[in-house]
C-alpha cells in the first residue's frame, strides 16, 4: 500500500507518518469551518481518515463540500523529530459502500500507529456501531510546512495540483 | 457538546496550542497553529505571534480548536479532549483575536468515550438512513448479545445446586437434571429478551446513555442490529421450548412440577411485562430472588427426587439473595435512564448511602445463612466452604461504595458482584457433592 517516495514533500510525509492525531477541517453548509481531531493515515499518495457512523456529521459536510484541510500541529500528538507543523489542503471523497469492513483495508496503516486496534477489533461486537465506518480519502493539492513548528514565520508552500 | 463561551475559553486555557481554521478565498479551509492567551471574562482568545501572511483576513469567521491526547506507547492514546470555538477574526499585526460566539467540545474525563458513543447512536441511524445501509454483525454475535448469554450462570448455579442437593439425598437423575437445565436456560433467555423488548417499548433502554456490559440491556434493538419483531419471535421460541420441556418433565416426574414451573414462567413474565412490570415497582429483586432461587432449586430437586424438600428451599436462599444483588447492583448505573422511563427500581427510589448499606446487609445475611443452616442441621458441614467467597462480596461492596456515581468505574465491582453469586453458588454445590461422596 505504501508508495515511497510519495507525492508530498518528505518533511510533510514524516509528520503524517508519525501523527497519532491530526485536525481535519471541513466546511459546513453555512460555509463555516469545523475542525475534528482524527488519526491520519498516509499511503504515499493520499491521506486517509476513518469516521464511525456514530460521529458522521463531518461525512455529511464533506459530501456537500469536499474541500478540506488536515493540520499536523501538536508536539505530543505528532511525535516527530525534529518537530514541525504542516497543513495539507485537498479534496476529500467519502467511501461508504461497505461500512462494515471496507475501512479494514486501512488496517495495516492504522495498526502501525495504534497497535491496540487489533484488540479492539476482536471485541467489535461490544461496540458494533463504532466499527461501522466510512473512509475519508483526501487527495492533496497544496501543503504548508512550518519548520520547527515556527508559525511566526511564513510556511513553505508546495502546490501539488497535477502531481 | 455545546459549552458556554466563557466556560469554553476557560477550558482552552489548559491546552498547549491553538489551531485556527478558516475558509480561504478559493473556498478551501486552511489552518495555522500557534501559541495563545485567553481572556475568559471576554470569552476571547488571542493567537500569535503568527506570520501575518498566514493569518485570515479580518472579519472572516474562524474556528479555533484546542486538542489534546496522551499517547500510550504501543497502545494508542487516552485523555482525549478538544474544544472548538467560533467567532470573527480580529487581526492586529501578527496576532489574531477571536471572541467566541459559538462553541463545542468533548472531554473524555467528563463524558467517557462509551457514553459519548451512546449519545451519538441517533446520529449513526441518521447516517444509515441516508446511505440506505444497516449495521452488520454475525448471526452468532447477534444471538450472543440479544440473549445476554453469559448471564446464564444465574440459571446454571441454582439448577446445579438443586441437583447437588438431590444427589445428597440419593435422588440424582442425570438425564432429567439435564432436561431441567435446558428448560431453565430457555426460560432465562426468554426472560432476558422479553426484558429488552419491554425496556425498548417503555423507552428505558433508549434513555440510558451509560450502558455497560452488565447493565442497560443488550442494546441490539437500539443499535438496529435486530428488530423488535425478531426479538419477539426469538423470545417466543425460548418460552415455547421451556413450556414444552416443562410438560415433558411433568409427565415423566409428576404433574405437581407444573406448579413450580408455572410459577417460574409467571415470575419471568410479570418481571417486566405491562401492566405488572414488577421491576418498575421496585420489586425486581424479590421476583429475581424467587425465580433464580427457590423456584429453580426446588424445581430441579423435584425433577430429580420427585418430592418437595424444605432443606432445598433453605439452601436456595443464599443463592437467591446473591442473584438479587446482581440485579440490584446492575440497576445502579441504569438508574438515571430508568427514572426517565418511569422504571422505579430500588436505586431510583433510595439515596446512594442506603442502597450501599442494603447491599452490605443483604450480602452478610446470605453468607450468615450458610453456617446457620449447618448449625441447624439443614445443610452439610462441607457447605461452609462457600464462606471462602465472602471476601469477594466485601471487595464488591467497597467498589460499589466508592464508584457509585461512575458507571464505567462500576464495571469492575459489577463483575466482582456477579462473581460473588457464581463462586458462592458453585462452592455450595461443591460442598454438597463432597458431602455426598464422603
Amino acid at each position: 500500500m505504501l508508495e515511497r517516495p510519495g507525492i508530498l514533500p518528505s518533511d510533510v510525509e514524516r509528520l503524517l507518518d508519525a501523527a497519532l492525531v491530526a485536525e481535519l477541517t471541513v466546511v459546513d453548509a453555512s460555509g463555516r469551518p469545523i475542525t475534528y481531531p482524527l488519526i491520519p493515515l498516509y499511503d504515499g499518495a493520499k491521506v486517509f481518515m476513518t469516521s464511525a457512523v456514530l460521529f458522521s456529521k463531518k461525512l455529511r459536510h464533506i459530501k456537500a463540500n469536499p474541500k478540506v484541510a488536515v493540520a499536523l500541529t501538536d508536539p505530543v500528538g505528532v511525535p516527530a523529530e525534529p518537530f514541525a507543523r504542516a497543513t495539507v489542503i485537498g479534496n476529500a471523497h467519502v467511501i461508504e459502500d461497505d461500512l462494515h469492513s471496507g475501512w479494514e483495508e486501512l488496517l495495516p496503516l492504522w495498526r502501525a500507529k495504534e497497535p491496540v486496534i487489533d484488540a479492539f477489533l476482536k471485541k467489535r461486537f461490544g461496540i458494533p456501531l463504532f466499527f461501522e465506518r466510512s473512509v475519508i480519502e483526501i487527495t492533496p493539492r497544496r501543503t504548508l510546512f512550518w519548520e520547527g513548528g515556527r508559525t511566526d514565520r511564513g510556511p513553505v508552500v508546495t502546490e501539488l495540483v497535477g502531481v | 457538546m455545546a459549552l458556554a463561551p466563557i466556560a469554553a475559553v476557560e477550558r482552552a486555557r489548559t491546552y498547549t496550542h491553538a489551531i485556527v481554521s478558516w475558509v480561504d478565498d478559493d473556498g478551501y479551509p486552511t489552518t495555522v497553529a500557534g501559541d495563545f492567551t485567553t481572556d475568559a471574562a471576554a470569552a476571547a482568545v488571542e493567537v500569535g505571534p503568527i506570520d501575518s501572511a498566514s493569518l485570515p483576513p479580518g472579519g472572516r469567521e474562524v474556528c479555533v480548536t484546542f486538542s489534546h491526547i496522551r499517547p500510550q506507547p504501543g497502545m494508542g492514546y487516552d485523555e482525549r479532549r478538544y474544544v472548538n470555538l467560533w467567532g470573527d477574526a480580529i487581526v492586529t499585526g501578527s496576532t489574531l483575536r477571536v471572541v467566541a460566539t459559538r462553541t463545542a467540545g468533548w472531554d473524555e474525563g467528563d463524558v467517557p468515550f462509551m457514553e459519548y458513543a451512546e449519545r451519538s447512536v441517533p446520529e449513526a441511524h441518521a447516517y444509515f438512513d441516508a446511505v440506505g445501509g444497516a449495521p452488520r454483525l454475525s448471526a452468532w454475535w447477534k444471538f450472543f448479545l440479544a440473549t445476554r448469554l453469559p448471564f446464564l450462570t444465574a440459571t446454571i448455579v441454582p439448577i446445579a445446586l438443586g441437583g447437588a442437593i438431590a444427589a445428597y439425598d440419593d435422588s440424582f437423575s442425570l438425564g432429567f437434571w439435564l432436561l431441567a437445565l435446558l428448560a431453565g436456560c430457555a426460560v432465562h433467555l426468554g426472560l432476558n429478551i422479553a426484558n429488552d423488548i419491554f425496556d425498548d417499548l417503555s423507552g428505558a433502554d433508549a434513555a440510558n446513555t451509560t450502558p455497560t456490559p452488565f447493565s442497560g440491556g443488550s442494546r441490539v434493538i437500539q443499535y438496529g442490529l435486530v428488530t423488535r419483531r425478531q426479538m419477539i419471535g426469538l423470545c417466543g421460541c425460548f418460552y415455547a421450548i421451556a413450556i414444552g420441556l416443562g410438560f415433558v418433565l411433568a409427565a415423566a416426574r409428576g404433574w405437581n412440577l407444573l406448579w413450580i414451573g408455572g410459577a417460574g414462567l409467571v415470575l419471568s413474565l410479570v418481571y417486566s411485562m405491562p401492566p405488572f412490570q414488577l421491576v418498575s415497582r421496585g420489586l425486581g429483586e424479590p421476583v429475581t430472588a424467587l425465580g433464580f432461587g427457590p423456584v429453580m432449586v426446588l424445581g430441579t430437586y423435584f425433577v430429580c427426587a420427585q418430592r418437595w424438600s424444605w432443606d432445598a428451599v433453605y439452601a436456595s436462599v443464599p443463592v437467591a439473595i446473591l442473584i438479587a444483588l446482581v440485579l440490584y447492583v446492575n440497576e445502579i448505573p441504569d438508574r438515571i435512564g430508568d427514572e426517565k422511563a418511569g422504571k422505579r427500581t430500588i436505586p431510583v427510589r433510595l439515596a446512594p448511602a442506603r442502597v450501599v448499606a442494603i447491599y452490605a446487609a443483604a450480602a452478610i445475611t446470605a453468607f450468615a445463612l450458610v453456617p446457620l443452616g449447618v448449625v441447624l442441621g439443614i445443610m452439610p458441614a462441607w457447605t461452609l466452604v462457600a464462606l471462602v467467597a465472602a471476601p469477594l462480596a466485601f471487595k464488591a461492596y467497597i467498589g460499589i461504595r466508592d464508584f457509585y456515581e461512575m458507571p464505567y468505574a462500576l464495571m469492575g465491582p459489577m463483575q466482582t458482584n456477579i462473581g460473588v453469586h457464581l463462586v458462592t453458588g458453585l462452592l455450595l454445590v461443591a460442598g454438597y457433592v463432597v458431602a455426598t461422596l464422603v
